[in-house]
């Protein structure tokens, strides 16, 4: 066996999650209702742009949750009589897919900073100048060649900037075809499954007519691959984004603080999930000692102060783990768990607020007529519950999955900072940001770190935050007001 | 007579995700100073919407594309935004439905009448406020000085439309637009803002454009009608035209749907079908598919709109449209309702064994208080009511808004567990069983609800809801047994099996409420209880769910119990009749001996003020003072005593006990004690 | 009225005293004084003397819940509970791992912490209702829909790049004001400027937008239309009405967070070096001091209750229909 494969315990709540997004999928299909809104979401050119962006970043993320430890090579002088693979050393790291896919520039550190594109390091260091002529070298202060970054090319001076253009162009020249490809390859699709002319289709497709905003999820596409592919052709031989204080490709950091913020982001929703839909219900449909109990309960802890709840809970955490070192072999165990404890505690602080809301819902819909008919049928309360007001109260649910995303990412990152978040060995947008904090203060400034971290977080938020607005909109119509022009106007003339 | 309001041509159309609705497709009318023109037409037909599209007040969907609004010699929609804001208010007023939702509940009512003084008139200061006095005094709000610093919240229904109605008077506009001003309120409430309303027209010479789908509204106050179908209007009259000769088919359909004595024992016409969407393109008559005097020209060729001889009497329908026609048409008179001989075969006397017994039942609420709670009072919804109801009849428990009645039909369910009293269900004691025992007898009593878009869960198929009582009740075990009685129940109710695989927002109100009895009805009930089951209803659908429910009690010898506040209905379809005031039976008896001679003043005043047919002034109405008191306070004595026009000393002291007046007729009055004592 | 006010003041007593035991239990009980020893002591020096000294100093070292050597009401006053947790209802809340007084450090560092916090506070209310009255105004106007994308995109800037933002620009580039620091007096000014502009700047994206949803939802109204009926203009439809009614939520929304101010803000204190008690927080949690984390979890709590209070009391006194009840 070359490799061990790990589940670590958010690798399976994530695809659990999966299955369970997959179950969902394969309901609402079924259902005509429950199609309907979503089908207004899939006509939200906004929301279908942003879901591509969100696409790729669940890839890398998806990507990232596979792990596994790799066989070390057989070291040279050990007995190999035995039978091979019995007694397989594996590496003490835990890797994931995303690593191997990115092993040219995870395993190419430099020694410290270095800017985005550079070949030379950030800072003078004493080099040696090996002597003219094979006499005893001089040591100058200069900056040094990174060992990695530009290191094929002979000049850099001269040729840097010819070879970081050329690389963009080929990478701007293969994003054409294969953008036009995948478009083709849409085109046909979508015609032959409508039966339509293909020209009238691309027609619709270009004046953005068609009910699926194929136009701006294209558009999407085409910006996403001229972006992309330079930067992969880029970064086998250039730090694209720089390296940070240690030497490591800031790039590479960036791509592995998507998953920390994926999980956060959507297994905190899962694990408060049960309680908030279950106790709120329960609280709404019951109401007498239940309600109070239940009210009480949610109230004394959503007034305990969140972040330092969550400060408590880390340092109860921190605690267990030191006096438990055998449960968790490898760094990334640990890491690992504090993720999942931290998404524990983000759920517990946060799951009163839809617990409430969930409440009010309910005592509303205990008073509708359908409710009664059920009990004048004497059917169970938890067979109303779950028959009659659980069903009603499901997009208030997926709207507060949701809308609550975003300000999960935003959390961690301020968590972190704080030093409340995630374990410091993680990688994530907030040890990023936290690491590069103290670099604003460096003349000249290391800005690449915290830039990094801002345009990928700004990405996976706003695309977040973006699709979850057309979701709220698809399912709470109250609150959609669009732009409407004055569509009549004609008539009049 | 120069016309004050001139609407030609009017087009709106609204913006849905279905399409283009065409609301208003082209309709024109003139309104005359100082008369009342009444726009009648069920929900949908677009009369709300020609309201706001004069005022253009439309939703930010809507738009007016074409046409003009002449009011006076100025097209109000070719006026600059500024200027409509001169005409809103000050030469055109609104009133709407929902008194409680049109008063900003956070303005005192005083505010909100200065509000349109100062926008439109020099008063200021202390003229105004003496203006503001004067208007409450003449919308008959008691105490007006009081009232000008109080919030809307604290007005009753029927207080808040008065106010309304003030807010609208104050700048003595030429037109005040009333979109259906008394709908949301009881009948003797809408009496008195009926009253007000002529009255006020009367002082002022103001013209009233009536937005309403209540004919007998429109027989009280129209001088003339329109009625509204499809985004058109099909017909227009004079009041005395319209309720002689309706001409439309339409319109004579509506009449014919209307229940009331005359009809009992005879099925209501139904108008078959629905109103086609407002989306379609339409070729022909918009009536046609559902028209039965209607041939290939009604599909083929839309109808112009003629007077067809008879001046002042315009009718959009090709039966008008030639002499050959029209004698066609007279030769076909309206059709007599058709008598069933089967049906009310069972006569009062012959009234079998009871099937459900409840005698002396109360429903008290606890008011909870101060700092721990304490009961200080109770609501006492349903204070001690007794009556009978025998398999296959019939018992229709009337009363306005408040008085109990669905307090009492939920307690008698054992929904809300009755504070005192008993319910006797086939000799059983309902309110002593718990548990399972209970849930065992809950397939017998079941229950039909008021709204047919909240009785039925969005997110249920037809099939599941169907099965769902079966299921807890254990009625029908199998898979198979259960599929074979759910196509039996829609079958019996009206609707193809292929709706059970659909989901309630797929069919339409009338066809939700088969739905709903057919529930109901799936678990083999021997009494329904049935909650206002037409109310939220227009008249021709309304028809179709009476006729239902008839023929279901024929069939099935199911007992009612029909709470209602609409007479019409409990005299086509109840065998006899309790009338609740403030929790309690104030009279009691088969609807022949009620209706015809109540004896209760409470009675006789509900029975006065509910609108007919009849032209106005035929028949007196007797105006009730004051409104309903509430029930944890209840006046002392007879109830009804403060509000009573033939009050004693004595109805102060103690509640009148019931006195028997005849066979079946009973009474809680002291006019009727026996004149021994 | 004044029975519930009462009412709710009597039930904000029992939740405190919630808060009280789930912080004793989460400190106590799950964590134990042993275990908070080992970790401060650090992996090497830990010893059971060591430990027992650790407790000793900090008085740690008595039974959590019931003293059985003690007589008398000792039984219950000489254990850790009742000394750490309960003496916090008479704000005596011990000495932090440094030797100072916990009471006496909070009362001079909420001063700076409402320095910053209140200007933030009302400025920032002050934005976002214009803002999303101006959206709200221009409903379905492009003014509108450009206003919710800015408002989208800046709700999805996380507060640390407005801080690390703000800093690098006003003080790093234009050398405006100091980068980081306090002082006392006017001088507070000079500092205090950047973390309130980046305070109020980042809190205004999601708070516009809320509120816009608030107004949309009343202009929707029926009293609204009876308004434009009246033959009001636009602008008093919309001033007088809609924004007197939307105000009510927005405002008794506003009051649970009043009571707050005092906690300061964590993370603006701590990067523009404010001694107020956001910064005085982190410092805890990172030095791990318990004693301070723990005061500080209770100060909040009750802070927040007293804000469910007041927002009970504010809606009796802005909400006429509340105030008649």
């Amino acid at each position: 066996m070359p490799l061990l494969p790990i589940i670590l315990w958010t690798d399976a709540l994530i695809f659990l999650l999966l299955a369970a997004i997959a179950g969902f999928v394969w309901y609402v299909r079924r259902h005509e209702h429950l199609r309907a809104p979503w089908w207004r979401v899939a006509q939200t050119p906004a929301a279908m742009s942003a879901l591509v962006v969100l696409a790729v970043f669940i890839i890398v993320g998806l990507l990232d949750s596979v792990h596994f430890r790799l066989a070390l090579p057989a070291a040279p002088g050990t007995q190999t009589d035995r039978t091979a693979g019995r007694n397989v050393a594996y590496a003490v790291d835990v890797k994931s897919v995303l690593d191997l896919l990115l092993a040219s520039i995870a395993d190419r550190p430099e020694r410290t900073y270095s800017a985005p594109l550079a070949t030379h390091a950030y800072a003078k260091e004493m080099v040696e100048r090996p002597g003219t002529g094979g006499g005893p070298g001089t040591q100058i202060r200069d900056y040094p060649r990174l060992k990695y970054g530009g290191a094929h090319l002979r000049d850099p001076q001269r040729d840097r900037q010819a070879d970081v253009l050329l690389t963009g162009f080929r990478g701007v020249a293969l994003a054409i075809p294969l953008w036009l490809l995948v478009s083709i390859m849409l085109v046909a699709a979508c015609t032959s499954a409508e039966q339509l002319a293909s020209r009238a289709f691309w027609h619709a497709l270009w004046s953005g007519k068609t009910e699926v905003p194929w136009r701006a999820i294209l558009i999407t596409l085409a910006l996403l691959l001229l972006l992309v592919l330079p930067v992969a052709l880029l970064s086998r031989h250039y730090h694209v984004l720089g390296t940070d204080k240690v030497g490591l490709d800031v790039l590479y950091l960036s791509l592995k603080s998507v998953r920390t913020a994926l999980v956060i982001g959507t297994l905190t929703t899962l694990v408060m999930l049960p309680f908030s839909v279950l106790l709120g219900i329960m609280a709404g449909y019951l109401r007498g000692v239940v309600d109070d109990i239940i009210q009480y309960f949610y109230t004394t802890l959503s007034s305990i102060p969140g972040v330092l709840l969550i400060a408590a809970g880390v340092l109860v955490l921190q605690v267990y783990i030191e006096t438990h070192p055998d449960l968790f072999p490898t760094s990334a165990q640990r890491a690992d768990f504090r993720l999942l404890w931290l998404c524990i505690i983000l759920g517990i602080t946060s799951w009163t607020g839809l617990c409430r809301l969930l409440r009010g819902e309910t005592l509303k819909l205990r008073e509708l007529e359908y409710v009664q008919a059920a009990q004048a049928f004497g059917v169970s309360q938890w067979r109303i519950m779950s028959r009659h007001i659980l069903p009603n109260v499901m997009h208030i649910v997926l709207i507060a999955v949701v809308m609550d995303f975003s300000g999960l990412v935003l959390a961690e990152a301020v968590l972190s900072y704080v030093g409340v978040g995630v374990d410091p060995s993680m990688i994530s947008f907030g040890t990023m940001i936290n690491a590069a904090r103290l670099e604003m203060g460096r003349e000249p400034m290391v800005w690449w770190s915290l830039a990094s971290a801002f345009v990928f977080m700004l990405a996976l938020v706003l695309a977040a935050n973006l699709f979850a607005d057309a979701v709220r909109d698809a399912f709470d119509p109250r609150v959609r007001v669009g732009i409407r022009k004055l569509r009549f106007a004609r008539a009049e003339a | 007579m120069s016309a004050l309001l001139d609407i030609r041509d009017l087009k709106t159309w609204l913006d849905s995700s279905g399409g283009t609705v065409r609301a208003i497709d082209g309709i024109s009318f003139e309104v005359a100073r100082g008369e009342t023109f009444a726009i009648v037409g069920e929900s949908g037909c677009g009369k709300s919407m020609t309201a706001l599209s004069v005022l253009r007040l439309l939703p930010e969907a809507g738009q007016v594309v074409g046409g003009s609004v002449l009011l006076g010699d100025e097209d109000l929609l070719r006026l600059p935004e500024a200027s409509m804001r001169g005409v809103r208010g000050r030469r055109i007023a609104m009133i709407f439905q929902e008194p409680a939702t049109s008063l900003n509940p956070v303005m005192t009512v005083g505010r909100q009448i200065a509000e349109v003084l100062e926008r439109h008139t020099a008063l200021r200061g202390a003229a105004m406020r003496k203006r503001m006095l004067e208007l409450l005094q003449a919308v008959g709000i008691p105490d007006p000085l009081r009232r000008l610093d109080e919030y809307s919240f604290q007005l009753s229904g029927g207080m808040k439309q008065r106010v309304m109605i003030a807010v609208a008077l104050a700048a003595e506009p030429d037109l005040l637009i009333a979109d259906e001003p008394t709908t949301a309120l009881d009948v003797t409430i809408q009496a008195q803002v009926l009253d007000l309303l002529s009255g006020l027209q009367r002082d002022s010479g103001m013209a009233i454009l009536l937005i309403t789908h209540d004919l007998g509204v429109v027989a009280r106050m129209a001088h003339k009608v329109a009625v509204m179908y499809a985004g058109q209007i099909i017909e227009v009259a004079t009041r005395e035209q319209f309720f002689r000769t309706p001409r439309h088919p339409y319109s004579r359909k509506l009449f014919e749907a209307l229940p009331g004595s005359e009809r009992r024992g005879g099925e209501l016409a139904v108008i078959r079908g629905q109103v086609p969407p407002l989306t379609t393109d339409f070729r022909g008559c918009r009536f046609a598919d559902r028209c039965d005097s209607a041939w290939e020209r009604c599909h083929a060729e839309v109808p112009g709109f003629s007077s067809g001889g008879d001046e002042g009497h315009g009718v959009r329908c090709h039966l008008y449209d030639d002499a050959q026609t029209r004698t066609r048409e007279q030769a076909s008179p309206t059709p007599e309702p058709v008598v069933d001989e089967r049906s009310d075969a069972v006569q009062p006397a012959q009234q079998g064994a009871a099937l459900l017994s409840v005698q002396g039942l109360k429903v008290h609420f606890a008011i909870r208080k101060g700092l721990f709670k304490r009961t200080v009072g109770q609501v006492r919804a349903v204070d001690g009511m007794s009556f009978d109801i025998a398999a296959g009849r019939t018992l229709a428990l009337v009363g306005e808004s408040g008085c109990g009645k669905t307090t009492a039909g939920k307690a008698i369910l054992q929904l809300i567990r009755p504070s005192a009293g008993s319910v006797k269900f086939d000799g059983e004691e309902l309110t002593r069983l718990r548990g399972r025992a209970l849930r065992e007898r809950r397939a017998d009593f079941q229950l039909i609800f008021q709204d047919p878009y909240s009785s039925l869960n969005p997110r249920m198929r037809v099939t599941d809801i169907l099965s769902e009582g079966m299921q807890a009740l254990g009625v029908a075990d199998t898979v198979a047994a259960r599929e074979a009685r759910m196509d039996r129940m829609l079958a019996q109710v009206g609707l193809n099996t292929e709706a059970k695989l659909r989901y309630p927002h797929e069919f339409s109100g009338g066809q939700r409420q088969r739905i709903a009895i057919a529930r109901a009805l799936a678990v083999a009930p021997k009494l329904i209880v049935c909650d206002e089951p037409t109310s939220a209803l227009d008249v021709s659908v309304q028809a179709q769910i009476l006729n239902l429910l008839k023929q279901l009690q024929r069939d099935l010898k199911l007992g009612y119990l029909f709470i209602t506040h609409n007479i019409a209905v409990v005299e086509y379809l109840a065998h006899e009749v309790a009338v609740m005031y403030l929790g309690r039976i104030v009279e009691r008896g088969t609807v022949d001996a009620v209706l015809r001679t109540p004896r209760h003043p409470y009675t006789q005043a509900l029975l006065s003020a509910v609108p007919t047919l009849e032209p106005a002034g035929e028949r007196a109405v007797i105006r009730l003072r004051g409104e309903l008191p509430s029930p944890a306070n209840p006046p002392s004595g007879c109830h009804f005593h403060p509000r009573c026009p033939q009050a004693m000393d004595e109805c102060k002291l103690d509640y009148p006990a019931a006195i028997r007046i005849g066979e079946n007729h009973e009474v809680n009055c002291l006019l009727y004690r026996p004149q021994a004592g | 009225m004044s029975a519930y006010i009462v009412r709710r003041a009597i039930y904000a007593v029992f939740i405190l005293i919630g808060v009280n035991l789930i912080t004793f239990a989460l400190f106590f009980k799950v964590n134990t004084p042993d275990d908070m020893a080992r970790l401060q002591l650090g992996v090497k020096y830990v010893t059971p003397e060591a430990i027992a000294k650790w407790k000793a100093e900090r008085g740690y070292d008595k039974p959590l819940l019931y003293d059985g050597t003690a007589t008398g009401r000792h039984k219950f006053t000489d254990t850790i509970y009742f000394e750490k947790s309960v003496e916090m209802f008479r704000f005596n809340f011990g000495r932090a791992d440094d030797g100072r007084d916990i009471a006496y450090e909070i009362s001079t560092r909420m001063w700076p912490s409402l320095a910053l916090a209140v200007p933030v506070f009302l400025v920032g209310m002050l934005l976002q209702i214009t803002f999303a009255l101006m959206m709200a105004f221009f409903r379905a106007t492009y003014i509108d829909f450009w206003g919710v994308v800015l408002c989208v995109v800046m709700m999805s800037i996380s507060g640390l790049f407005y801080i690390i933002g703000g800093q690098y620009l006003i003080s790093k580039l234009w050398n405006l004001v100091p980068i980081s620091g306090y002082a006392g007096g006017f001088d507070a000014l000079k500092f205090l400027a950047l973390p309130v502009a980046v305070g109020v700047i980042g809190g205004i994206g999601s708070g516009a937008r809320w509120y816009r949803t608030i107004f949309l939802e009343e202009v929707g109204k029926d009293y609204v239309r009876t308004a434009r009926a009246k033959g009001l203009s636009e602008v008093v439809v919309f001033f007088r009405h809609i924004l007197r009614n939307a105000l009510i939520p927005i405002l008794t929304g506003a009051v649970v967070a009043i009571p707050l101010l005092f906690m300061g803000s964590l993370i603006a204190e701590s990067f523009f070096g404010i001694p107020g008690l956001g910064s005085y927080t982190i410092e805890a949690i990172q030095s791990q001091d318990f004693a301070v984390v723990r005061s500080m979890v209770f100060i909040g709590s009750a802070l927040y209750i007293l804000g469910l209070l007041l927002t009970d009391i504010s809606y009796t006194l802005v909400d006429p229909r509340v105030r008649f009840e």
